[in-house]
């Protein structure tokens, strides 16, 4: 991940609702001063806004009274874990070694030309993110797409297109 | 229920054995003469195997079977390429690829008439023949299971199921009957050796920690398996999760520790959820918590979910992201036996080798040393994936030859015009294994002089349209990305090599590349800091050593002998070689292809995306 996020950036951005924030508050409450709590604490928040971005990092560091590098050192160290808003389907192509062989890199480049974005980013209408993933451990049935939560197998390339496009 | 004695637990053996007796060929409970397990494993529930088993429940209750037939959603069956699969009991039978439009046959046929449905058996890729039971399918008959022993056996969900084949049985008596000192005598007796790469032995691991000083000490679990290709882990968490759970207490009791951490990958939804509800039911009959089973000894256990870093599979970088930080190494010693977790005593060891700890404490170190060869002991379960026909997961004794795993077991390369090239082991640590060293046994010692590593199990076969160079570059790739960055020879070697074979892989490499990869293999190797820099090379070297010619068809000709790396293609038709079957004509999907019966197929590179299509359907390898 690149480092030249732009840290000066301090406004919420519109989209994280002051419900959002409470939530926030109350999860830090919870864990505050228990060992080890900063990443499951990263990854509720991220639930309930949906990315990390460095005011809601910097909301977190405050709350949970931990220095703000230290969120935003873990927060780009785990993949897991975006700073930029993500669309409304998250579609993930497996590149574990057996997709890999298999054809999950032809079904990731289709992708790219359909959806017209490079892997790991968002489509402007934020309908689709397009993520790369490691090892899915569905090796049985490769190669694996995991859209949203439901795991398709023995995606060709040929099939994919059709797939993604029926996720409204 | 509350806390539970042993009494109580041999009461609940005895009870859940008679439950389960039909999956033994014994009768059954009351008026109970069919058992249906469907796997309800991540592959086979990517294949709808939910919706089938909801569909034979209502089905088996519309027909009124319900005394009669009992339909079970078990953990990965380790068949995954054919799910969703189910086993019938009493008798045996194996079905494949069932779909919710089979149930009604399935339950008219099979369950009342007593006839087996035959288009739905499992159909052998070499014979073709349907082979109706599960014990003669050559993919499960030559495997000796262990590790995976309650797979698709039982209902993961459920703790009575798993006390019903001998579960708890093994720390009961660690608990009771042991000292500290016993218990890891027996481990070192069985000569089990840590499953998750390394092959450290296990009782000697547990023996340095036991010693170390210190009132508070950490069990912990590796569940990060985070090798491309490997997913045994998942499966025995899927599966099995209370053989984790038992061995983690075992161990607990020798060291003298009272809490310990799962630290599962958070890729596996699935695992982690069979998992906390293993915890949840141990803790309820009191078999984590206090006083387990009425013997004084207290030991809790929780998940810690990782956040996608592939390096937190290295234990020191594991134990710092628990303590929520980057998960990045530290030099050792200290080893983590003396200061780990926390700065405490700990010890770390994956899913695997925590799923052979019970049988080796109720069967005894010996009745495990007796399998194996001289340096490897036990079993090992292999992910078998790639070009092959018998996809899945396979345990077989050590010393096992890897020509009886990929050509019995696995029954082959499935494309008939394709060739075995090589099979992958040990993931981006590991190697590639060619043809002519396929009879090396299964034991750490062998792989490693043949080029490989163990590993954790994934074994990734290869047929002749895989690129050698690719491969490695795949590799590399990977490593590079997964480098945490701390150390020099990792972050910039790993970037420097990754640079030099993706220019060979675009016909742009020069001869002095393949020294220069092989110089920085070996800085990177002696100079890393963990286990993740120290064998990142190995993909590149176990490449050189064996498709030297590739490399130098890439870097000299120009030329990508597999038909793999694009830049190197011409798309183009060898007329000489074509047999004008028109199949690359038929597959093209912009119609860049024109083709007549009788004639050679042309390719007009105007409109051709070259996306291989053709070349993938060729038989003939008439597209360059």
């Amino acid at each position: 991940m690149s480092l030249a996020h732009d840290l000066t950036q301090v406004s919420m951005p519109e989209d994280i609702t002051t419900e959002m924030l409470t939530r926030i508050d109350e999860i830090c409450a919870a864990h505050r001063g228990k060992p080890g709590a900063l990443i499951p604490v990263l990854q509720k928040c991220q639930e309930v806004v949906g990315y990390l971005p460095v005011p809601v990092q910097e909301r977190i560091a405050d709350k949970l009274g931990v220095p703000g590098h230290e969120v935003y050192g873990v927060t780009t160290f785990y993949s897991f874990f975006s700073m930029e808003p993500r669309g409304r389907h998250v579609i993930r192509v497996c590149m574990g070694t057996a997709c890999y062989v298999r054809g999950g890199k032809e079904v990731l480049e289709r992708l790219e030309r359909h959806l017209n974005i490079p892997v790991d980013s968002t489509t402007e209408d934020r309908r689709f993110t397009l993520e790369q993933v490691r090892c899915l451990g569905a090796c049985g049935v490769a190669p694996v797409v995991v859209a949203d939560m439901d795991t398709h197998r023995k995606v060709m390339a040929d099939k994919i297109v059709d797939l993604v496009e029926s996720y409204e | 229920m509350s806390q539970i004695s042993i009494n109580d637990l041999a009461e609940i053996q005895q009870k859940s054995q008679q439950a389960q007796a039909l999956r033994h060929g014994q009768t059954g409970v009351g008026t109970q003469r069919m058992h249906l397990l469907v796997c309800g494993g991540t592959g086979c529930q990517a294949a709808g195997s939910i919706a089938v088993i909801d569909a034979l429940r209502a089905e088996i209750a519309k027909q009124g079977l319900e005394e009669e037939i009992a339909v079970v959603e078990t953990g990965c069956n380790g068949f995954c390429a054919l799910g969703p699969v189910m086993v019938t009991y009493p008798e045996g039978i194996f079905y494949v690829n069932l779909e919710e439009t089979d149930v009604a046959e399935l339950v008219e046929s099979h369950c009342k008439n007593g006839e087996p449905v035959e288009r739905l058996l499992y159909k052998d890729p070499g014979t073709k023949k349907r082979i109706p039971h599960m014990r003669d399918i050559p993919f499960f008959a030559l495997q000796r299971l262990i590790a995976l022993k309650n797979r698709s056996m039982l209902d993961a969900e459920s703790i009575d199921e798993y006390i019903g084949q001998g579960g708890y049985q093994g720390m009961a008596k660690a608990l009771k009957e042991m000292s500290p000192e016993q218990i890891v005598a027996e481990v070192k007796k069985s000569g089990l050796r840590g499953r998750g790469g390394a092959g450290f032995p296990t009782g000697m691991k547990w023996e340095f920690c036991q010693k170390a000083t210190g009132d508070t000490k950490f069990v912990l679990c590796n569940a990060d398996e985070g090798d491309p290709g490997a997913f045994m882990d998942r499966s025995i968490l899927e599966a099995d999760p209370h053989a984790v759970v038992e061995g983690m207490v075992i161990a607990a009791k020798a060291i003298g520790s009272h809490h310990g951490y799962v630290y599962c990958r958070a890729e596996y939804p699935l695992a982690v959820h069979r998992l906390q509800l293993a915890i949840d039911q141990a803790k309820e009959y009191g078999l984590l918590g206090d006083d387990i089973l009425g013997t004084g000894f207290s030991f809790d256990l929780q998940i810690y979910q990782g956040a996608g870093a592939f390096v937190c599979g290295e234990e020191t970088a594991l134990m710092r992201s628990i303590e929520g930080k980057r998960g990045m190494p530290r030099p050792r010693p200290p080893f983590p036996a003396q200061a780990g977790l926390w700065n405490k005593p700990t010890i770390l060891n994956n899913v695997e080798t925590w799923a052979n700890i019970p049988q080796i404490i109720t069967n005894g170190g010996d009745w495990y040393a007796s399998i194996g060869t001289e340096g490897s002991k036990g079993t090992k379960v292999f992910a078998l994936t790639g070009h092959i026909n018998n996809i899945g997961l396979v345990e077989v004794p050590m010393g096992t030859p890897l020509r009886t795993i990929i050509y019995e077991i696995g029954e082959g390369i499935p494309k008939k015009h394709r060739k075995f090239k090589a099979v992958q082991l040990g993931g981006p640590s590991g190697g590639c294994i060619p043809e002519e060293h396929l009879d090396t046994l299964c034991d750490y010692e062998a792989i490693v002089k043949a080029g490989a590593i163990m590993g954790s199990g994934g074994m990734i076969v290869m047929d002749d349209s895989t690129c050698m160079v690719d491969m490695a570059r795949f590799f590399m790739d990977f490593v590079q990305d997964e480098s945490c960055g701390k150390c020099t020879p990792c972050r910039e070697g790993t970037r420097r090599m990754l640079q030099i074979l993706e220019r060979i892989t675009e016909g742009k490499g020069e001869p002095e590349d393949i020294d220069t990869l092989e110089e920085l293999a070996e800085m990177i190797q002696q100079a890393s800091l963990c286990g993740l820099g120290q064998t990142g090379p190995n993909p590149v070297l176990s490449t050189l050593r064996y498709f030297r010619d590739e490399y130098m068809a890439h870097v000299v000709d120009k030329k990508c002998p597999a038909r793999s790396c694009v830049a190197l293609l011409e798309f183009k038709v060898d007329v000489d070689k074509c047999k004008m079957c028109g199949l690359c004509f038929k597959n093209c999907p912009v119609d860049a292809i024109s083709w007549k019966k009788k004639e050679p197929a042309v390719i007009d590179l105007d409109k051709c995306i070259k996306c291989k299509t053709c070349i993938e359907n060729c038989k003939y390898d008439a597209i360059y």
